[in-house]
């Protein structure tokens, strides 16, 4: 194992971001990026991820609170961490009349080590509009304008803030493997997105951001495991709930009724799955609709959401 | 020409990324018809105008020809339209475009920014200035220069200024069509108080005291006064002064109060 595997890249302690009118974007947030690492900012829009990902570009100075990337403050300074990294903004930012190639040609002035661009916006599947103007392109085809820059320098540290939104299921898959390709490669990310798929997929971990907090961190499994799974039916005719064998026997935590459907919660998956399915084949009944399934990422997502709009703020942490 | 296949790393300067920077913005330029037409044949027209009213003025009585009054006022014609209003629509139009705020993640600094993307602005500027002097020159029969220096010098104020008044009045503008509008007080105040269409030499002793004080003044003063040789070392260094202190202002209102993002 290298020495610097674990290196911190980018850290982060009791960061927080106000804007001019007063509001509180970013609440005091923790958490830090080890080398190599895709982290994902996970969280609905205006959770405060785009708010967090500017402030670690060094793009404004936090209104309290750290930030370090690569050892440096990103915002006071910039001359130490640019060249080492990448940025991809929520939004374009190019000159409408430009080409493709005239503004990779641009950046590529303005970036050390900067690859060949024909290089980069092959890599992005952009070769064949060199010669169309920026105005031209689909917004699909913008968001992989911005993605070769950001990839143009060779980045230690790139930060992507939402790279697949607009994009196709084709381009999204692309867009994947080019970020997963670049981790294999060494390349620390940090991406934020509202896709719960695309965190599930690409990262090595994630925080969920909500209402300017982390509401939890840890892997995806991690975050995923702390949520209950879930087993769902159709209650044969003429059964009752009362006739299932006692549910919190089974590990059943919870139990809801809707007409005939029945869903159940538990942390015990395996062991309240069989003991229904057994029931059933001893009562000789067909469970019709039947649904068994461990916490999605997506589940324990809408959980965290409720319970921080309930005020419990605490930060639901899983040490990897 | 293949640049960029070494394997070394290389690493950029200011100068390095200042010129790409300018070079995209010089492509731009070319492709905006309506800024092309303002920067490049307005001020070429209006000092056909000065020149007509200066015929009507006693010029004779303030020891200034036709000439010494019609190249100082082209001078500032080609600093308002082709740097300054031009520049004004520039920053805003890369603001509202994001461009501005995209260029700062990367390496250039703030300074640089601006300077790159003011550069083919204030390169247009000074070569318009350079052929209105010879055309002068050669149209209204002026003699040669007797102090260039001061001719200049205050030609090299005048573009640095006027690009970093710009910036200033681009914090203040909204959007791409109000940078139509908010550039319009200074060039009228300019054009009127400035020594532009009337020399101060012909208004009264306290406007023209206080239109002395105006950005622009010191420019034409010290381009007139360069070609006239009328100026005392006094009244020259006067004019240098008002036109730093104008630049320097201007730096610190652009360093204070300039966005980098359009407002939310």
């Amino acid at each position: 194992m290298e020495a610097n595997e674990h290196e911190h890249v980018i850290e982060v302690t009791g960061l927080r971001r106000v804007y001019g009118g007063g509001f509180e974007a970013v609440r005091g947030i923790d958490f830090s990026v080890r080398r190599g690492e895709v982290f994902a900012l996970l969280g609905t829009n205006g959770a405060g991820k785009t708010s967090t990902v500017e402030l670690l570009e060094g793009l404004a100075a936090p209104a309290g609170g750290r930030v370090r990337v690569l050892g440096h403050d990103p915002y006071t300074d910039r001359a130490a961490v640019r060249p080492r990294t990448g940025v991809m903004l929520q939004e374009g930012g190019f000159p409408s009349e430009l080409t493709v190639a005239e503004t990779a040609r641009m950046w590529a002035g303005c970036v050390s080590g900067a690859r060949p661009e024909r290089e980069v916006l092959a890599l992005v599947g952009l070769e064949s509009k060199a010669g169309v103007r920026v105005k031209q392109l689909s917004g699909g085809q913008r968001r992989r304008l911005d993605l070769a820059l950001a990839l143009l320098g060779d980045p230690e540290v790139l930060f992507l803030d939402e790279p697949t939104t607009g994009l196709d299921a084709e381009g999204r898959r692309d867009t994947w493997e080019l970020v997963s390709a670049l981790r294999d490669g060494g390349t620390t990310v940090l991406l934020t997105t509202h896709y719960l798929e695309e965190a599930e997929n690409l990262a090595d971990r994630l925080a969920i951001m909500h209402e300017g907090r982390i509401a939890a961190t840890g892997t995806p499994a991690e975050v995923t495991a702390s949520e209950p799974s879930r087993i769902t039916f159709e209650l044969p005719e003429g059964y009752f709930v009362g006739d299932l064998p006692p549910l919190a026997e089974l590990g059943v935590s919870e139990h809801t009724v809707d007409g005939r459907t029945v869903r159940l919660r538990t942390r015990e998956l395996q062991r309240a799955a069989t003991g229904l399915l057994v029931w059933a084949r001893g009562a000789g009944v067909e469970l019709r609709r039947l649904d068994v399934r461990s916490a999605s990422l997506e589940e324990a997502f809408l959980g965290i959401a409720k319970d921080a709009s309930a005020g419990t703020t605490a930060t639901k942490e899983y040490a990897a | 020409m293949s640049t960029t296949t070494s394997t070394a790393r290389t690493t950029t300067t200011p100068v390095s990324r200042m010129t790409s920077l300018a070079r995209a913005e010089m492509t731009l330029l070319g492709r905006s018809k309506g800024t092309l037409v303002a920067a490049l044949f307005v001020p070429l027209v209006l000092p056909l105008s000065v020149r007509s009213a200066a015929e009507e003025m006693d010029l004779a009585e303030a020891g200034l020809t036709p000439g010494a009054v019609v190249l100082p006022a082209a001078v500032g014609f080609s600093l308002l339209f082709a740097v300054y209003s031009a520049l004004v629509g520039v920053f805003v139009v890369r603001r509202e475009e994001l461009v501005l705020k995209r260029l700062r993640t990367g390496e250039l600094r703030d300074a640089e920014i601006l300077g790159g993307s003011a550069l083919p602005s204030v390169l247009t500027g000074l070569v318009q200035c350079l052929v209105l002097t010879v055309a002068c020159a050669v149209l209204l029969d002026m003699s040669a220069p007797s102090a260039p220096h001061l001719a200049v010098l205050g030609l090299l104020l005048g573009l640095v200024m006027c690009a970093a008044l710009a910036a200033v009045t681009a914090a203040f503008t909204r959007t791409g069509e109000s940078a139509q509008v908010t550039p319009m007080p200074l060039m009228i105040v300019s054009m009127l108080g400035s020594g532009m269409f009337v020399p101060l030499e012909l208004l009264p002793d306290r406007v023209a005291s206080v239109c002395e004080l105006l950005p622009l003044t010191p420019v034409v003063t010290l381009v007139r006064g360069g070609w006239t040789g009328d100026l005392s070392a006094a009244e020259a260094l006067g004019a240098l002064v008002t036109a730093v202190a104008w630049t320097l202002l201007a730096v610190f209102a652009v360093r204070r109060w300039f966005r980098w993002e359009p407002r939310h």
